[in-house]
This record gives C-alpha cells, structure tokens and sequence, in this order.
C-alpha cells in the first residue's frame, strides 16, 4: 500500500526487537472476544486512478455554481477566489502542520493568524479579535455563552431577522448550557421592540447585518436601548464582504462581533469547513473563546509570535475553561489572510462596491417581473422578494430551467406561511449581466 | 517563570553562542519577514477587479465612513510575504512529527484533489437538494464506512471537530437522559483525559468528577465504580487512553455504568490504533467520536480545519442532531427539520450547514484508498512503530507503564532519569536535531510526560534516526551537558519565546503608527 513505508522484513525485525511473537501480542489487552479476525465487510485498497474514477462520478452528479447562473446566498456566497490563495494553503508547510504548540518552529502559523486577528480587529471596527473558530453559527452561540458569563446573566433574545440556522445552533448548545433562549419571529423589516423584550435578566441580544433577509440597517439605536438595560449587543453578520461598504458593527455600539468568514478565501464547499470571525470590546479579553496568537520577544531578543493566555483554555483549565473549543478553522485562516492580503483597502472596498452595485442591478431587474415585490430598501448583496406564489416551488421550477435563484422562505422556516412566498436573492461579483437577463427571463416565464 | 503544568514559560538566562550576523537580517533560506501591515503602500493591488459603475446607492444609511487600515500589495508580494512565512514551520512533509494523542500522519494529496473537484468545492449547501445527489452519496456513504468500520448502528456527521463530537454526543446522552423523564447531573471523566472532555461536559451544566488511574495507566475501576450512582450521565473514557494504553477493562467499565442507566462515552481521539481490529460497538460504548484530521487522515492545516462525525449505538441513535442524510428508494434525501421526519427525535442543530464536507471526500477518498485491508495495517504499523520506539529507547528514558506490557498507537516515557534536564528541554533539543517534539506534560497523570506518536506513514529508517537522536541526548543528559539543552533551540528561526510577557500585556494585534496615514 503506497502509503504505508514499512516492509514485511521491517515488520518482523521491529516485531523481534520488541519481543513479540506476532502482531497478536500487541494488541493483547483487547479482550479476546472483541478481537477482529479478519477484515471488515468494505471493499480493499484501490490506485489513485480508480479511486479518482469513484469520487469524480459522484462529483459530476452535482450541478456546481459556476456552470449556471447562480444567486444562492442565505449564509454562504460565490465569490472569486484568486489563484494564489490555493496555492499557497497548499504548500506542505501549512496543510500538513500542528496548532503552533512549539514556536519556534512554527512562526509561520503564529504570524499569519497575528494578521488574520488584525484585519479581523479593523474590518469588524473592534479591539481585539481571537485566531478563529469553526464557523459563524458555532461562533454566534460562543458569543452568547460569553456575554452571559459577562453579565452574569442568563437569557438571550434573538433577533428573527438572525439566520435560522444561527438561532437554532444557539438555542440547542445555550439552552443545554442552562440558558433561556427567546427567538423572534422570522419576518423581514420587523420592528422588534427590544425596550420590552430585554429585561433584568438578559445577558445579550444578538442581531444580524446585513440580516437575512438581505436588510442593512443602523444598530446604534439597538445598542443604546441594550445597554440601557445592563445587556451586550451580539452583532453577527454571514457575508463579511459587507464590511468593506456598510458601517462595521463595532462602530454602531456592539459588544461582541461574530461573522462568517467564508466569501473571503475559502469557496462555498457545501457548507463547510468555513471560518468563523470573533472579536470583542478589550475589556472582555479574558473571556473570549479560543486561541488567541500574542506578541512577544525570544530568548535573543527578536520579535516573534506565541498563543497566548491559554489559562482560558480546556488544556489548562479543562472544567473551568471559557469554551471546549481545541481545533479550530487554521487554514481556513489563512486562506482569509492571504485574500485579504492581495485585495487590500483597495481591492476589498472595490469589490464590496461591486457586489453591491450587482445586486442592485439584479433588483431593478427583478421587482420589474410581474407579481414580484421587492421586500427589502435596503440591502448589501443580497435582497428579498415577494413572489405571488410559495417560492420554492418558483425555486425548484427555475432549477429545471438551469437557474439557481435563490433561497425559499420553506427552506429557512418550513410550516411558517408568513414567510412561504418570500425568496432570498443573493448576486455577487461573479455574476454576469447575462446571468442577471437569463434570471430575470426565467422568473417571468415562470411566474406567467 | 512556571505554568500549571511545570512547564518553564520564559527562555531563562541560558547562554547562546554569538551567532554569524548578516547586513540583511536574512539568513540564506531562512528570511526575516516584517508583518503584512507594515509591508503595504498605497497605489499597490493584488487583485483586479473592474471599476464599480457609480449605481445609485441602496444602503440607506449604513455606507461605511472613512478607512478600514488594511495594507495595499501586490500579488507577487503577498506570494513571497506567505512563502516566506510557510518556511518558518515545521509540518509533517519536512519530518517526523510525534506530537503524541494528534495524530501526525501522512497526507495524501489525492485527497485535495478529490476535495477541490468542483462538483464538491464549487456547490451550495441551500441550493435545491435535487442538484446535489453526489454530495449526499458522499455523506452517506462516509457514514457507511464509518458505522461498518466501527459497529456502530448510527452516525452523526455535523460536529466540524473532536471537541464538537464530544458535545454532540453528550447532547444526545442528556437528551436520552430527558426522554427517559430522569436528571442526571454527573459524569466521570478520568484524570488523563483530553482538557475537552471536562470542558465539554462543563459546557452543558455537568459536574465533572474525576476517576484516578492505576499504576498500569488504566482506569481505576473500582474507585470508578464507587463513584456510580443514579445520578451519573456518562462516563467519558479514552481508548486507547492517552498513556497509549488499550482499557483492557473496557467491557467492565461498560457494565458498571450501563448497570446505574448510564451511557459510555468514548473518546475516539486514539481509534487509529484500532481502526480494522477492533469495533467500539463491541465494546459496550454507546457514543464515539472520530476525528477525521487525525485517523483518517483529513490535513490538520496549522490547527483546523477538522470533522468529527459521532457513532451511536441504538439507545442514543434517534437523537442524532440535524441535518443528516437518510437513504430512500429515491435516493437520497437531507433532513433538515424535526418536522421531516417525525420517527426522529434530533436534540437540535450543532452547526448552519451539514458539516465539513472537504473533510467527508478527504477520508472518503482516504478510506478508499486504504480499503479494508489497508485500514486494518494502518491500525498494525501504528502501534508497531509505537512499541519499537518503547523497546528501543526504555533503557534510557523512564517509561512509566512499560512494565505493563506493550502500548497501543503512542509511547510514553517522562524525564525522571535525568537531573537538571527537563521534559521541555529535551523537546526544544529535538528541534535542534530536526524532528518536531513528542507532546510534553501530558497525560497530566504522568509528570514531565513525553507522549512520542510514530503513525504508520515512518519508515523504519526513519524511526531509526529519531531513536539514535533521543538515545544521543539521553546520553548528553546524564553526562550533565546542560548548556545543549538550555539554549535549546539554537538552530530553530527563532530561540524560545518568552511566554511569560506575552500573556502579561497582550499584544494581540497590529496597531498602526498613525492610522488615518496608513489607510491613505
């Protein structure tokens, strides 16, 4: 087997020098009647070739992003990815290393997430930010564990414009945790009343923007009214392109920022693995959760890099640490970095523009077909529509015509008929303005 | 400067010989590589992108003000900043790397191959699961492999990590526990385990009460046992354990917590060692994870990202988490709420999407490469090459439970025949010698452990030069050369770092001379 370097004759002298009659006798303390005798029911070893002939027919059943108009967003964006970055993740020296447990020979982990935490810190507008976690979902409900154990407090409110998926990750790992969860409803520009749903005992509410539905909107009032009542506000957001047009959350008063990092390096994957940003006001420092890469000097006096305050952690105080988290989102990372890096101010301000200016041409486009309704003023680069009917009917129909149109209102909230007819509209750079006469062909005839 | 371990945090005062200078900073191969944000200057783009239209806004009143700080680069100098940077690490292609309890072993590139087809990398997990039946082949037939592989009747794929295995699988434990009207308040972690295990059970509102080990390295099952009671959830044990040792006593342990109504939860961090010889589900267990990044192979990419599908026996199979895939006569379908499928009874959603799936074809391509007979070798020269280092270096390093017999997968040794060289000493001298260290002071159970994991993918020859190094500075150790030791490493990019400072007045980011003037 090509990955396995040791030879039959390797095998029965090491087998010698330990001692052992046969490979039996190292495994001696398994109980005899759960000792396997011969080889699983599964097929044995294969080539590369045969092996990429398997993996490659399953691949060619799905229908992939770039080989179809596509406006799919609700958490996850198309974007371009420059050639690069793949490259560069792919060089042995970060694909096949460790979380940087031994510094000095791994600089080169401990500098690139000190400039991931940096750009992290300035594009969120906040103090600090940590080296990563797995994603926005994971990271949103570690943001509401940490404001509790801030506050001291025990209830969330969620905001219902909050990804659904979002509130559901939080409600089952926070209310476990013995946390009491209140999600809104889901409906698109509602005017939640949090003078009233914040109360003595909530520890945070957490909103999104752009939410949703797609909506920007100004937190600062939300801020002021939470803060008002003890609480921190959670600001989380799912496209992090955003930050480059809209006014960051730690501008507009929110405590703890926690987004998806995906558009940003790393391609949409099916879902995963993504990265997920986290930074907080400094003075909630101690509480943060994950690693956390820090400056310092070496033995002869040169700048390097180290994971720092560790006493938070699960290997220090195992029981006591402020989150279980070990592994986290390392290269993901460091695809961000690197995009982030070549964009600069810049190229990342320029394409927040485009994205923008490709959404807005898709909305002229699409509040023009017949029935349609455009639900959401205001917007990034992604939008709501109503259509006359449930959409992901319309979904599926436009799917048969070579269109992915976007997320239905059933996918995100199934049996919520408030929400059944709404469609979540995503365009992005990558998008043509071909794509956007195909979409706007397809919906029409649709819909007629 | 000591942490909580024993483990020196500041470089000390050892002496360094003056080193060779150069005017640049450089040294040949070895570049001096200033920080990303203090390489930009504006005019500079690495990407190019078309001019925006001037479109009418439609942010109402949220379009950002004023600069962000980000450096502008060209692309040819962003490539040589990360190359640059990438040549300061140490990874498992530029040597042996036995970081104990991780799992450093080879990474087949045909896995990234694999993963960045497009119709695995350039697909939405919201768009219409008609367009995506390949991804949910992948999904389920992991997940087949998975349950064949380990005996086990069920499988959660979500959790994207070990540590977020083990809060899906005590999730399902509390919501058993629940379903069965009962409170349960406890769980026995024993005192070896992983720093995640009492920190997840803590996460969830379980107490966490520690189980001693014996002189063996095993788990003390008598004081475990007097430990149950009708209010304890789980055990949660590792095994093989992180001594490198198999529980040999796992099916008692099993009885006994299955005999108060509890559940026994494995920590499948170690199943490399057993992978095609044993099943977990023979051994009584009725949750495990699998960390895909170590067993099967999925690159641990500097810390992440992971996977760490769960196994489930029957009694804590319905409460398996969404989504998850079920296999009709249709094909496959994903369920993503409660309300589709209502035989189910999931505890909720540990993430937004449906796990990590580059990971998912990086072991699916893994496992089919091996196959069944190569997954089973894999588990063999993993814990061959373990107990060739234990036999070839135990004379000279202590081995706390040698005496015990042969160990799993790891080996473990500590630093009490030496005076005046300590565990991290010897690790920083490895550098030197060109192999990454063995995990240092841990398990906790053992002072000044060194827990040395081979894997399957060292050649003898190469095990065979890490040996005469450990046995060279063994040697040194006891002659009292302490000065090797101290200043160790010399050759590394950078000489030991002072952690001390570091966490006494973070410095956790960049911060710009004058902002307004490097956002210009």
């Amino acid at each position: 087997m090509r990955y396995l370097p040791l030879t039959d004759a390797d095998r029965r002298e090491m087998l010698a020098r330990i001692g052992a009659k046969s490979m039996d006798d190292l495994f001696a303390d398994v109980p005899e009647a759960a000792r396997l005798k011969s080889l699983v029911d599964l097929p044995r070893h294969k080539g590369e070739l045969e092996v990429e002939r398997i993996m490659g027919a399953m691949a060619a059943r799905n229908m992939t992003a770039s080989s179809v108009p596509f406006f799919v967003g609700a958490g996850a964006y198309k974007h371009h990815v420059p050639s690069s970055v793949d490259h560069i993740i792919q060089r042995s020296e970060f694909l096949t290393s460790y979380t940087p447990y031994q510094p000095e020979i791994a600089q080169g982990t401990l500098q690139y997430l000190f400039e991931f935490q940096t750009q992290v810190a300035l594009l969120t507008g906040m103090e600090v930010a940590n080296a990563s976690l797995y994603d926005g979902s994971t990271g949103t409900a570690e943001a509401v564990l940490m404001a509790s154990r801030i506050t001291r407090r025990n209830r969330a409110v969620l905001s219902g414009t909050l990804h659904p998926h979002y509130a559901a990750v939080v409600e089952t790992v926070c209310a476990a945790a013995g946390m009491e969860i209140v999600t809104l409803p889901a409906r698109p520009l509602s005017r939640e009343d949090f003078a009233t749903l914040v109360d003595d005992k909530t520890a945070c509410v957490v909103v999104q923007n752009p939410d949703v539905f797609g909506s920007v909107r100004d937190l600062s009032p939300i801020a002021d009214i939470v803060h008002g009542k003890g609480a921190l506000m959670i600001a989380a957001f799912t496209e992090v392109v955003s930050l480059g047009a809209v006014t960051p959350p730690g501008h507009m008063g929110a405590d703890i920022v926690v987004g998806e990092g995906q558009s940003i390096g790393v391609g949409l994957n099916f879902g995963g693995p993504y990265v997920g940003l986290f930074a907080a006001k400094q003075q909630y420092l101690r509480q943060m959760p994950g690693r956390l890469c820090g400056e310092t000097v070496d033995a002869d006096g040169r700048r390097g890099y180290v994971l720092t305050l560790s006493t938070r952690e699960q290997h220090i105080r195992r029981e006591k640490a402020t989150s279980n988290i070990c592994t986290n989102s390392g290269l993901m990372s460091l695809a961000f970095t690197i995009h982030m890096s070549l964009l600069g101010e810049r190229g990342f301000t320029r394409l927040a523009a485009l994205n923008h200016e490709a959404a807005c041409a898709l909305a002229s486009r699409l509040e023009k077909v017949p029935g349609v309704e455009l639900v959401t003023p205001h917007f990034f680069n992604e939008f709501t529509l109503r259509l006359p009917r449930p959409a992901h009917e319309v979904v599926h129909a436009l799917a048969g015509k070579g269109v992915l149109g976007g997320v239905p209102g059933a996918r995100l909230w199934p049996g919520e008929k408030a929400v059944e007819n709404l469609l979540v509209v995503a365009a992005t750079e990558v998008n043509t303005e071909t794509d956007r006469v195909k979409y706007e062909a397809a919906l029409t005839e649709v819909l007629s | 400067m000591m942490n909580r371990e024993g483990r020196a945090t500041t470089p000390g005062n050892a002496a360094r010989p003056d080193a060779f200078q150069t005017h640049s900073g450089h040294r040949a191969l070895v570049q001096e590589e200033p920080l990303i944000f203090e390489l930009g200057r504006p005019g500079k783009i690495g990407v190019d992108l078309p001019e925006p239209k001037g479109t009418q806004s439609r942010l109402g009143n949220t379009a950002r003000r004023g600069f962000i700080g980000l450096p502008d680069l060209s692309e040819p100098e962003v490539v040589r900043h990360y190359v640059r940077l990438s040549q300061k690490n140490f990874s498992i292609d530029t040597g042996m790397f036995p970081l104990g309890s991780c799992t450093m072993k080879h990474n087949p590139r045909l896995n990234e191959k694999m993963a960045r087809l497009p119709g695995f990398a350039d697909i939405h997990p919201l768009q219409p699961q008609e367009t995506v039946p390949g991804a949910f082949e992948v999904m389920d037939e992991l997940a087949r492999w998975l349950k064949v592989l380990t005996g086990m009747p069920a499988v959660a794929m979500s959790p994207k990590a070990g540590a977020h295995g083990e809060l899906c699988g005590l999730m399902a434990i509390k919501a058993a526990i629940e379903a069965r009207g009962e409170k349960r308040t406890r769980i026995l972690v024993p005192e070896s385990a992983h720093g995640t295990n009492p920190a997840t059970a803590a996460l969830i509102g379980f107490t966490v009460d520690s189980i001693p080990a014996t002189p063996r390295g095993r788990v003390d099952l008598a004081a475990m046992k007097a430990k149950l009671g009708p209010d304890v959830a789980a055990v949660m044990v590792t095994n093989p354990n992180t001594c490198g040792l198999f529980e040999n006593e796992v099916r008692e342990i099993a009885d006994a917590i299955h005999g108060v109504g509890g559940y026994f939860y494995c920590d499948g961090a170690n199943y490399n060692a057993i992978v095609g010889r044993v099943r977990p589900g023979d051994l009584g267990i009725d949750a495990m994870h699998i960390n895909l990044h170590k067993t099967f192979s999925t690159p641990h990419g500097g810390g992440g990202p992971g996977a760490g599908p769960v196994v489930f026996s029957d009694a804590l199979a319905p409460f398996v988490p969404l989504p998850y895939v079920v296999s009709e006569a249709g094909g496959h379908r994903l369920v993503e709420h409660a309300s589709e499928d209502p035989a189910a009874k999931p505890f909720g959603r540990m993430v937004a999407f449906h796990g990590q799936m580059g990971m998912f074809t990086r072991a699916l391509t893994y496992m089919f490469s091996h196959g069944a007979d190569g997954l089973r070798q894999v588990a063999e020269d993993a814990v061959l090459n373990a107990n060739y280092i234990l036999a070839s270096l135990k004379d000279v390093y202590n081995a706390p439970f040698a005496a015990s017999g042969p160990c799993m997968h790891e080996a473990l040794f500590d630093d009490t025949a030496f005076e005046g060289v300590t565990t991290l000493d010897i690790a920083k001298a490895l550098i030197d010698e060109g192999f990454h260290p063995m995990t240092v002071y841990f398990p906790l159970v053992v002072h000044g452990a060194m827990l040395v994991e081979p894997t399957e993918t060292e050649s003898k020859e190469t095990l065979d030069v890490f040996i005469a190094s450990m046995r060279g500075l063994a040697e040194d150790a006891r002659a009292g050369k302490v000065e090797r030791f101290k200043g160790a490493p010399f050759l590394a990019p950078r000489a030991r770092l002072d952690e001390t400072a570091a966490a006494r007045k973070p410095v956790l980011r960049w911060e710009p001379p004058k902002r307004a003037e490097a956002a210009e």
